[in-house]
Protein backbone atom coordinates (compact mmCIF):
# COMPACT_ATOMS: atom_id res chain seq x y z
CA UNK A 1 0.00 0.00 0.00
CA UNK A 2 1.30 3.47 -0.78
CA UNK A 3 1.60 6.30 1.71
CA UNK A 4 -1.06 8.07 -0.37
CA UNK A 5 -3.51 5.19 0.17
CA UNK A 6 -2.67 5.16 3.88
CA UNK A 7 -3.36 8.88 4.04
CA UNK A 8 -6.83 8.32 2.52
CA UNK A 9 -7.55 5.32 4.72
CA UNK A 10 -6.71 7.21 7.90
CA UNK A 11 -8.31 10.45 6.77
CA UNK A 12 -4.92 11.94 7.52
CA UNK A 13 -3.06 15.10 6.64
CA UNK A 14 0.37 14.82 5.11
CA UNK A 15 2.42 17.22 7.24
CA UNK A 16 5.87 16.35 5.90
CA UNK A 17 6.77 14.36 2.78
CA UNK A 18 4.33 15.38 0.00
CA UNK A 19 6.98 14.11 -2.40
CA UNK A 20 7.01 10.65 -0.82
CA UNK A 21 3.34 9.73 -1.20
CA UNK A 22 4.19 6.97 -3.67
CA UNK A 23 6.34 5.19 -1.09
CA UNK A 24 5.31 1.55 -0.74
CA UNK A 25 4.54 0.35 2.81
CA UNK A 26 4.07 -3.30 3.75
CA UNK A 27 4.54 -3.45 7.51
CA UNK A 28 3.96 -1.33 10.61
CA UNK A 29 4.73 -1.00 14.31
CA UNK A 30 2.62 0.84 16.87
CA UNK A 31 3.92 2.18 20.21
CA UNK A 32 4.33 5.32 22.28
CA UNK A 33 7.42 4.00 24.03
CA UNK A 34 10.46 4.78 21.89
CA UNK A 35 12.66 2.24 23.67
CA UNK A 36 10.26 -0.46 22.46
CA UNK A 37 10.38 0.95 18.95
CA UNK A 38 14.18 0.87 19.10
CA UNK A 39 14.05 -2.69 20.39
CA UNK A 40 11.49 -4.24 18.05
CA UNK A 41 10.65 -2.13 15.00
CA UNK A 42 12.22 -2.99 11.66
CA UNK A 43 13.58 -0.81 8.90
CA UNK A 44 11.08 0.14 6.21
CA UNK A 45 8.02 -0.17 8.46
CA UNK A 46 5.48 2.54 9.25
CA UNK A 47 5.46 3.82 12.84
CA UNK A 48 2.07 4.58 14.39
CA UNK A 49 2.51 6.58 17.57
CA UNK A 50 0.90 9.13 19.82
CA UNK A 51 4.27 10.62 20.69
CA UNK A 52 4.73 13.80 18.69
CA UNK A 53 8.09 15.03 19.93
CA UNK A 54 11.53 15.22 18.27
CA UNK A 55 12.53 11.88 19.82
CA UNK A 56 9.88 10.05 17.78
CA UNK A 57 11.40 11.43 14.57
CA UNK A 58 14.95 10.69 15.67
CA UNK A 59 13.93 7.15 16.62
CA UNK A 60 12.42 6.67 13.17
CA UNK A 61 15.60 8.00 11.60
CA UNK A 62 17.79 5.71 13.70
CA UNK A 63 15.97 2.63 12.36
CA UNK A 64 15.28 3.76 8.76
CA UNK A 65 11.55 3.69 9.45
CA UNK A 66 9.62 4.68 6.30
CA UNK A 67 7.27 7.16 7.92
CA UNK A 68 5.31 8.16 11.02
CA UNK A 69 1.57 8.31 11.56
CA UNK A 70 0.83 10.56 14.52
CA UNK A 71 -2.49 9.36 15.92
CA UNK A 72 -5.03 10.80 18.37
CA UNK A 73 -4.62 14.21 16.72
CA UNK A 74 -1.67 14.99 18.96
CA UNK A 75 -0.42 18.56 18.65
CA UNK A 76 2.62 18.95 16.41
CA UNK A 77 5.30 21.49 17.28
CA UNK A 78 7.35 23.42 14.73
CA UNK A 79 10.42 21.68 16.11
CA UNK A 80 8.93 18.24 15.42
CA UNK A 81 8.06 19.23 11.84
CA UNK A 82 11.46 20.87 11.22
CA UNK A 83 13.35 17.77 12.37
CA UNK A 84 11.15 15.49 10.25
CA UNK A 85 11.93 17.67 7.23
CA UNK A 86 15.64 17.71 8.05
CA UNK A 87 15.81 13.93 8.44
CA UNK A 88 13.46 13.19 5.55
CA UNK A 89 10.79 11.33 7.55
CA UNK A 90 7.25 11.61 6.13
CA UNK A 91 4.62 12.54 8.73
CA UNK A 92 0.92 11.74 8.52
CA UNK A 93 -1.43 13.23 11.10
CA UNK A 94 -4.76 11.61 11.99
CA UNK A 95 -7.48 12.06 14.58
CA UNK A 96 -7.97 8.30 14.83
CA UNK A 97 -6.88 6.57 18.00
CA UNK A 98 -4.04 4.07 17.66
CA UNK A 99 -6.33 1.03 17.77
CA UNK A 100 -8.54 2.37 15.00
CA UNK A 101 -5.56 3.41 12.83
CA UNK A 102 -3.88 0.02 13.24
CA UNK A 103 -7.15 -1.84 12.59
CA UNK A 104 -7.83 0.02 9.36
CA UNK A 105 -4.30 -0.65 8.10
CA UNK A 106 -4.37 -4.31 9.08
CA UNK A 107 -7.72 -4.84 7.38
CA UNK A 108 -6.19 -3.57 4.16
CA UNK A 109 -3.20 -5.89 4.33
CA UNK A 110 -0.51 -4.07 6.33
CA UNK A 111 1.03 -6.54 8.79
CA UNK A 112 3.14 -6.09 11.90
CA UNK A 113 6.86 -5.66 11.17
CA UNK A 114 7.27 -8.56 13.58
CA UNK A 115 4.32 -10.67 14.60
CA UNK A 116 5.32 -11.34 18.17
CA UNK A 117 8.34 -10.84 20.34
CA UNK A 118 10.40 -13.99 20.29
CA UNK A 119 13.17 -14.98 22.63
CA UNK A 120 15.70 -14.24 19.90
CA UNK A 121 14.26 -10.74 19.47
CA UNK A 122 15.01 -10.03 23.08
CA UNK A 123 18.48 -11.45 22.95
CA UNK A 124 19.78 -10.39 19.63
CA UNK A 125 19.00 -7.68 17.12
CA UNK A 126 18.73 -8.55 13.46
CA UNK B 1 16.71 30.21 30.25
CA UNK B 2 15.73 27.14 28.33
CA UNK B 3 16.57 28.46 24.87
CA UNK B 4 20.03 29.67 25.80
CA UNK B 5 20.79 26.40 27.53
CA UNK B 6 19.95 24.52 24.35
CA UNK B 7 22.06 26.94 22.33
CA UNK B 8 25.05 26.43 24.60
CA UNK B 9 24.65 22.65 24.39
CA UNK B 10 24.51 23.00 20.62
CA UNK B 11 27.70 25.02 20.54
CA UNK B 12 29.38 22.18 22.35
CA UNK B 13 28.17 19.68 19.84
CA UNK B 14 31.04 18.98 17.58
CA UNK B 15 32.52 16.28 15.49
CA UNK B 16 36.12 15.58 14.70
CA UNK B 17 36.10 13.41 11.65
CA UNK B 18 39.45 12.15 10.52
CA UNK B 19 39.37 12.34 6.73
CA UNK B 20 40.40 8.80 6.09
CA UNK B 21 38.52 5.82 4.73
CA UNK B 22 40.47 3.56 7.07
CA UNK B 23 39.72 5.31 10.31
CA UNK B 24 36.79 7.46 11.34
CA UNK B 25 35.92 8.83 14.74
CA UNK B 26 33.88 11.49 16.42
CA UNK B 27 33.20 12.89 19.87
CA UNK B 28 30.06 14.66 21.04
CA UNK B 29 29.28 16.54 24.21
CA UNK B 30 25.94 15.70 25.87
CA UNK B 31 24.34 18.10 28.36
CA UNK B 32 22.39 16.50 31.20
CA UNK B 33 18.64 17.32 31.35
CA UNK B 34 18.69 18.70 27.80
CA UNK B 35 15.54 16.80 26.88
CA UNK B 36 14.72 18.91 23.83
CA UNK B 37 17.75 17.75 21.86
CA UNK B 38 17.80 14.12 23.01
CA UNK B 39 18.70 11.95 20.05
CA UNK B 40 20.59 14.61 18.13
CA UNK B 41 23.95 12.89 18.68
CA UNK B 42 22.54 9.60 17.42
CA UNK B 43 21.20 11.34 14.30
CA UNK B 44 24.52 13.12 13.66
CA UNK B 45 26.58 9.94 14.04
CA UNK B 46 24.21 8.13 11.71
CA UNK B 47 24.58 10.87 9.08
CA UNK B 48 28.37 10.62 9.31
CA UNK B 49 28.40 6.84 8.97
CA UNK B 50 25.99 6.91 6.02
CA UNK B 51 28.38 9.18 4.14
CA UNK B 52 31.11 6.58 4.61
CA UNK B 53 29.11 3.80 3.00
CA UNK B 54 28.96 1.56 6.06
CA UNK B 55 26.23 -1.13 5.71
CA UNK B 56 22.80 0.15 6.76
CA UNK B 57 22.11 -2.72 9.15
CA UNK B 58 25.31 -1.87 11.06
CA UNK B 59 24.49 1.84 11.12
CA UNK B 60 21.06 1.05 12.58
CA UNK B 61 22.66 -0.82 15.47
CA UNK B 62 25.07 2.07 16.11
CA UNK B 63 22.17 4.54 15.95
CA UNK B 64 20.15 2.59 18.53
CA UNK B 65 23.10 2.16 20.90
CA UNK B 66 24.06 5.85 20.72
CA UNK B 67 20.42 6.94 21.09
CA UNK B 68 19.90 4.95 24.28
CA UNK B 69 23.29 5.99 25.67
CA UNK B 70 22.50 9.62 24.92
CA UNK B 71 19.09 9.39 26.62
CA UNK B 72 20.80 7.85 29.67
CA UNK B 73 23.29 10.70 29.96
CA UNK B 74 20.58 13.35 29.52
CA UNK B 75 18.34 11.58 32.03
CA UNK B 76 20.77 10.72 34.78
CA UNK B 77 24.01 12.67 34.42
CA UNK B 78 25.18 16.25 34.65
CA UNK B 79 27.16 15.97 31.46
CA UNK B 80 28.93 13.41 29.36
CA UNK B 81 30.46 12.50 26.04
CA UNK B 82 29.68 9.99 23.34
CA UNK B 83 32.56 8.85 21.19
CA UNK B 84 32.72 6.43 18.31
CA UNK B 85 35.54 4.78 16.45
CA UNK B 86 35.26 2.96 13.17
CA UNK B 87 37.94 0.35 12.76
CA UNK B 88 38.35 -2.40 10.21
CA UNK B 89 35.76 -4.99 11.19
CA UNK B 90 34.06 -3.12 14.02
CA UNK B 91 32.57 0.10 15.36
CA UNK B 92 33.01 0.97 19.03
CA UNK B 93 30.88 3.44 20.97
CA UNK B 94 32.01 4.84 24.31
CA UNK B 95 29.68 6.83 26.55
CA UNK B 96 31.16 8.50 29.63
CA UNK B 97 29.39 10.74 32.09
CA UNK B 98 29.71 12.63 35.31
CA UNK B 99 26.58 12.05 37.34
CA UNK B 100 24.77 9.99 39.93
CA UNK B 101 26.11 6.71 38.56
CA UNK B 102 24.44 3.35 39.04
CA UNK B 103 24.19 1.66 42.44
CA UNK B 104 23.36 -1.83 41.22
CA UNK B 105 24.47 -2.44 37.63
CA UNK B 106 22.92 -5.87 37.37
CA UNK B 107 19.55 -4.57 38.47
CA UNK B 108 19.83 -1.61 36.08
CA UNK B 109 20.26 -3.98 33.14
CA UNK B 110 17.07 -5.86 33.93
CA UNK B 111 14.28 -5.10 31.50
CA UNK B 112 11.64 -3.00 33.16
CA UNK B 113 13.78 -1.70 36.02
CA UNK B 114 13.78 2.08 35.96
CA UNK B 115 14.37 5.10 38.15
CA UNK B 116 13.05 7.51 35.51
CA UNK B 117 11.01 10.61 36.30
CA UNK B 118 8.16 12.14 34.28
CA UNK B 119 10.39 14.32 32.12
CA UNK B 120 12.13 11.18 30.85
CA UNK B 121 8.86 9.35 30.22
CA UNK B 122 7.47 12.31 28.28
CA UNK B 123 10.32 11.81 25.80
CA UNK B 124 9.15 8.25 25.19
CA UNK B 125 11.85 6.66 27.32
CA UNK B 126 12.29 5.63 30.95
CA UNK B 127 10.64 2.22 30.85
CA UNK B 128 13.77 0.37 31.86
CA UNK B 129 14.68 -0.82 28.38
CA UNK B 130 17.74 1.29 27.66
CA UNK B 131 20.63 -0.85 28.86
CA UNK B 132 18.86 -4.04 27.72
CA UNK B 133 18.54 -2.51 24.25
CA UNK B 134 22.19 -1.46 24.13
CA UNK B 135 23.20 -4.94 25.16
CA UNK B 136 20.93 -6.51 22.57
CA UNK B 137 22.44 -4.56 19.69
CA UNK B 138 26.06 -4.99 20.84
CA UNK B 139 28.52 -7.75 20.02
CA UNK B 140 30.67 -6.69 22.96
CA UNK B 141 29.29 -4.75 25.90
CA UNK B 142 30.85 -3.37 29.04
CA UNK B 143 29.52 -1.06 31.73
CA UNK B 144 31.11 0.21 34.90
CA UNK B 145 29.90 2.84 37.30
CA UNK B 146 30.88 4.57 40.50
CA UNK B 147 27.84 5.83 42.43
CA UNK B 148 27.78 9.64 42.76
CA UNK B 149 30.65 9.92 40.26
CA UNK B 150 29.60 8.61 36.89
CA UNK B 151 29.23 5.81 34.41
CA UNK B 152 31.33 4.36 31.59
CA UNK B 153 29.75 2.30 28.84
CA UNK B 154 31.40 0.64 25.86
CA UNK B 155 29.65 -1.15 23.04
CA UNK B 156 31.32 -2.79 20.05
CA UNK B 157 29.44 -3.82 16.94
CA UNK B 158 31.07 -6.15 14.43
CA UNK B 159 30.77 -4.96 10.87
CA UNK B 160 30.60 -8.43 9.36
CA UNK B 161 28.08 -9.57 12.01
CA UNK B 162 28.60 -12.56 14.23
Amino acid sequence: MTLREIKELLDAEIVVGEDKLDLEIKTAFGADLMSDVLAFARSGCLLITGLSNPQAVRTAYALDIAGIVVCRGKALTDKFIDIAKELGIPILWTQFIMFEACGRLYREGITGCIREVLVEDKQRAQ
Amino acid sequence: MKASRVASARSWLRTSNVPSDEYLEGIYYVQGRDFVDAGIVSSEIKKNLKEKGIPESIIRKVAVVTFEAEVNIISYAEQGTIQYYVEPGSITIEAKDIGIGIEDIELAQQEGYSTADDSIREMGFGAGMGLANIRKYSDEFEITSVPKEGTYLRSTIYVNGK
